[in-house]
């Protein structure tokens, strides 16, 4: 029943797309409409995902509709999986269309927008609906094509261009990807649905794994293949971006998860290796990156693909832990990879949503020409610092709870048997315990920045606070994490069957632990409980408040700043985003990104100003992307006289051709 | 009937932990000024000279900078709260605290950072170069000690089994054996005590010299009752992690759960004794070295990561280590 429903919304977010093509009359009305409806649409999506996730649970019977191949035919089902990235994908797709009723008034250039988005809505539905490979590939590109579109909405720019270009080419290699592993996974006999993959006999189970994370790395933005993520991801109108960001990562994950876990059988332990290390790799390089950029945008894009890697180091502990049959601790760092998914969808939604705020009220997206909009925005600030607070996972907000089950995991992987594993699981986790220390420099620097200290630029000074549906939406999420950080038991409970149907286990069920405390294996050996801290700091900040203010002083008076006496009313003199990176940038960035600066100073009596050049390398983009770049446009220039032969030399080609495939055919034989 | 009574216990022992705490951060304190200024052959002010400043303080009317927003006169408030939370959920005269599961040690270690992260953030509110350049240095010693704070928790974790504190010190009281583990973590652990609490050779917490300051810099727009709090909760921070240190280190004396009046009284005796111990030997060490310059910090805190890495690398191989 939920999956019928489910396509009935979806089939409402196509029409809707069909009608904002057609439709004419004023651009503000169109716009609220169609996000009015998308939200409605999203909304009962959700309710579907979660009425599926609680009270049914299993695997639902499939819808088959008689579109698509003729003899394949079209199935859509729900399964707890498929349930829970409903949600997640349904949420964020309710608040991004809840703050674009606000937001999208100011878009200038609505047509390129309103089309496309509901179809975006709809693609990622469909992908998490997909019972076969073909609905799956379909609905797989039709969301890659519709935010690529969402991308190029305003294509004047050339940098947008730019990100279009990249994001298309890697977005049709991921789905390249994606296209054999399915090839392999039906196997000789063909069989397209995936319960015919389940019972197929199993062809090259490891390249299935390599290209499944080619297809849905490149999607999500693991490292190498993120380098279409920030370009892409910033260009795009603030919801999107959000969208991307928060929900298309991880209908990716999603898309790992369906193949890996699911259609690919046992896994051999040496895959959760290769997972694993990527997924360290990704999250010190993903927040390294983020911490050098000073376009906000930019920076959470960078910092969404640290968080891919969180969550890849949970699915890799889980592969590791299934492997060696140890179900109880691969279902807790499942459900941390999981439990990570569904924050990250959360805060990531809720900070591009801010960002999109401030680029409304200032038009900037540099943090260098804003500063002090605490003052001008309050509300949107308090929203921002709770989705900083979170993200950089600090206790009692979300992220926290996730992070701390992934290094429960850790904690229980000496148990592993095999020395591989034995020597990269504390590796790993180092690494997770630096990104998690540098997220957090990083939000300190995103929020110091652009909300503290004094206006850069008149933009940042004249800026007033967003609308109301924007503001809800935030305040709606900011809600939330503190909802799934103060009570996570609940939110662990809802995913326990999506690990019971993968994994064959789940976690104990937490919601009956006294004081709603957080145990994953027994009290004697760790527990965490957000609402009690969330009580504890709130009553003892309160009664700090009291003491003080009854039996001591509350006077206050505003003076100028003291700045050891020697204040400055200039804004430049103020720390700006690339100060106060500076001194990561030269213990960290020397290596990762070969950072050099060079002072030029004036010789002795010229009054010229010093200047000081940074330059950093992307070493990824030259060592892998630039030189591929490079073999493909020689073998292009090679290949360009082929096309300028006489009648007589292309028929000789084509006899070559056509003796060589022959013999081919009979070695083969 | 006996449930009752120990749950009302347990709820005793956790008030007058949180008591304890604030009453002694301040002693602790002075005695190490005390100290401090006796090994420089000065007389140096009395032991009870930071109860006084902090009454002073917040008696005082307070000064905030024009364009302080309201992140700044709310986060002082917070800063201690944390702070304070964190240090009364280290066990220090007695294990199984009533509320001590509420947060486990890399909860403990993510509280810290809490109150560290606000507390960047307001040296950036007010908009001055000082501020920002505390905030700067801070996050970049954070972004090291937190790591290598974390992976010393694994060691400690994993030999213990447990990254509960109570099961920690439970464990070391029972199983009191030297390991190579164990050493390499304590090591690293008074190394990132120190960096955390702005000590020398990492900051200086006397120091008027701006350009050196850490710590002051953050802090300086602050006045009065302000000042006070955050003040209070640097000096329940140090305390912290001397129990810290203590709790899972030399966890000797420490009364047992359900324990008597007698055995807590003697867990406080010798708590109280731990404190002087641990705060004499951080001044012999503060008095015995020179100051580093900011950039050597990172590869000082870089030891400490690199330890708690090898104690935990060194467990993944064998338990026995």
């Amino acid at each position: 029943m939920p999956t019928a429903v489910a396509l009935c919304g979806v089939a409402v977010l196509l029409g809707t797309a069909g009608l904002a093509l057609v439709a004419r009359g004023r651009a503000a009305a169109i716009s609220k409409l169609v996000y009015a409806v998308c939200l409605a649409a999203a909304v009962v999506l959700l309710l579907a995902g979660c009425v599926h996730l609680i009270f049914i649970q299993g695997r639902a019977e499939p819808v088959v509709l008689p579109i698509g191949l003729p003899w394949i035919g079209a199935h859509f089902r729900l399964d707890a999986l498929a349930a829970f990235f409903l949600i997640v994908v349904n949420l964020g797709a309710a608040g991004a269309s809840l703050f674009a009723i606000g937001y999208g008034e100011h878009e200038t250039a609505p047509e390129r927008v309103l089309p496309f988005y509901p179809a975006f809505l709809a693609g990622m539905n469909l992908v998490v609906l997909a019972d076969d490979a073909f609905s799956f590939l379909f609905a797989w590109e039709l969301m890659s094509l519709t935010s690529w579109a969402l991308v190029l909405a305003h294509h004047r720019d050339p940098d947008n261009r730019h990100a279009g270009y990249v994001y298309i080419l890697m977005a049709s290699f991921g789905t390249l990807a994606l296209l054999l592993a399915f090839g392999l996974l039906a196997g000789g006999s063909g069989g397209y649905a995936f319960d015919q993959m389940r019972e197929g006999a199993r062809v090259l189970p490891a390249l299935v794994l390599i290209l499944a994370l080619l297809g849905a790395g490149s999607k999500a933005g693991l490292v190498p293949l993120h380098v279409w993520l920030p370009l892409a991801h910033p260009a795009a109108p603030s919801h999107v971006s959000a969208l991307m960001s928060g929900v298309m990562t991880k209908v990716a994950v999603y898309g790992f998860i369906r193949i890996v876990f699911d259609l690919n059988g046992a896994p051999a332990w040496w895959w959760s290796i290769l997972i694993i290390a990527l997924a360290g790799i990704t999250c010190v390089m993903g927040v390294l990156s983020a911490l050098m950029q000073h376009d906000l945008k930019r920076l959470l894009a960078y910092h969404t693909v640290e968080n891919i890697g969180i969550i890849f180091i949970g699915l890799g502990l889980a592969l590791a832990f299934s492997a060696h049959g140890l179900s109880a601790p691969a279902a807790m760092a499942f459900t941390a990879g999981l439990l990570h998914v569904f924050n990250h969808s959360l805060f990531k939604s809720l900070l591009f949503f801010g960002s999109g705020a401030i680029l409304n009220a200032t038009a900037e997206r540099d943090m260098e020409h804003l500063g002090g909009l605490i003052h001008t925005m309050p509300l949107t600030a308090f929203a921002f610092l709770t989705g900083c607070a979170a993200i950089s996972a600090l206790p009692p907000l979300n992220g926290f709870v996730s992070e701390w089950l992934t290094f429960q995991a850790i904690l229980l992987s000496p148990t592993l048997p095999s020395w591989g594993l034995k020597l990269i699981v504390p590796a790993v986790g180092a690494m997770l315990a630096l990104s998690a220390a540098l997220a957090a420099a990083c939000f300190v620097k995103a929020f110091g920045v652009t909300f503290l200290g004094r206006a850069r630029s008149v933009a940042a000074q004249s800026a007033t606070e967003t609308d109301r549906c924007s503001l809800t939406a935030m305040f709606a999420f900011a809600g939330l994490c503190l909802l799934a950080g103060i009570l996570p038991g609940l939110f662990i409970d809802a995913l326990a069957p999506v690990a019971q149907r993968l994994l064959g286990a789940s976690m104990p069920t937490q919601s009956f632990i006294p004081w709603l405390s957080i145990v994953p294996i027994a009290e004697s050996r760790s527990s965490y409980n957000g609402l009690l801290v969330f009580v504890f700091v709130g009553v003892s900040a309160l009664a700090a408040v009291q003491v003080i203010h009854r039996y001591a002083s509350r006077e206050l008076r505003r003076g100028p700043a003291w700045d050891c006496g020697f204040p400055d009313p200039d804004p430049a003199t103020q720390y700006t985003a690339d100060s106060f990176a500076q001194p990561i940038r030269r213990v960290f960035g020397a290596v990762v990104f070969r950072a050099r600066e060079r002072v030029e100073m004036p010789p002795p009596g010229d009054a010229h100003a010093a200047r000081l050049t940074v330059t950093l390398r992307d070493l990824i983009w030259d060592t892998l992307y630039a030189p591929l770049a490079r073999a493909i446009a020689l073998a292009a220039e090679k290949l360009n006289r082929l096309q300028f032969l006489t009648i007589r030399q292309y028929l000789s080609l084509v006899f070559a051709a056509l003796v060589s495939l022959l013999l081919v055919l009979s070695i083969w034989s | 009937m006996v449930v009752i009574l120990d749950l009302i216990l347990g709820l005793v022992v956790q008030g007058l932990q949180m008591v304890l705490v604030l009453a002694l951060a301040p002693l602790l304190l002075g005695f190490t000024r005390k100290v401090k200024a006796r090994l420089l052959r000065r007389r140096g002010p009395p032991v009870l000279q930071p109860y006084r400043d902090l009454l002073k303080l917040i008696r005082k009317e307070a000064v905030l900078a024009q364009n302080a927003s309201w992140l700044f006169r709310a986060a002082p408030y917070l800063i201690f709260a944390t702070t304070w939370v964190a240090a009364a959920l280290v066990p220090t005269f007695a294990t199984g605290l009533s509320f001590n599961w509420a947060a486990d040690l890399i909860a403990l270690t993510a509280l810290v950072g809490s109150a560290r992260f606000l507390l960047a953030l307001v040296g950036m509110d007010v908009g001055t170069s000082f501020g920002g350049i505390g905030s700067s240095r801070e996050m970049l010693f954070a972004s090291l000690a937190e790591p290598a704070m974390i992976m010393i928790v694994f060691t400690v974790a994993l030999v213990a089994g447990s990254t509960q504190l109570s099961a920690i010190a439970n464990f070391m009281l029972d199983n009191a054996t030297l390991r190579v583990s164990l050493g390499l973590a304590a090591t690293g652990l008074v190394i990132v005590a120190v960096a955390e609490n702005a000590r020398i050779p990492v900051d200086n917490p006397a120091t008027h010299l701006e350009l050196t300051m850490v710590h002051e810099a953050m802090v300086l727009e602050y006045s009065g009752r302000h000042l006070a709090l955050i003040e209070f909760a640097a000096a329940l921070k140090l305390l912290l992690y001397v129990s810290l240190i203590a709790c899972m280190f030399v966890p000797w004396g420490i009364a047992p759960a359900g324990a008597g009046i007698g055995a807590m009284a003697w867990g406080l005796l010798t708590y109280v004794g731990k404190l002087f111990a641990g705060g004499f030997l951080l001044v012999l060490a503060e008095t015995s070295v020179a100051k580093m310059r900011v950039f050597r910090v990172p590869a000082f805190l870089g030891i400490a990561l690199m330890l708690g890495l090898l104690g935990t690398l060194l467990l993944f191989v064998s338990r026995s280590f």
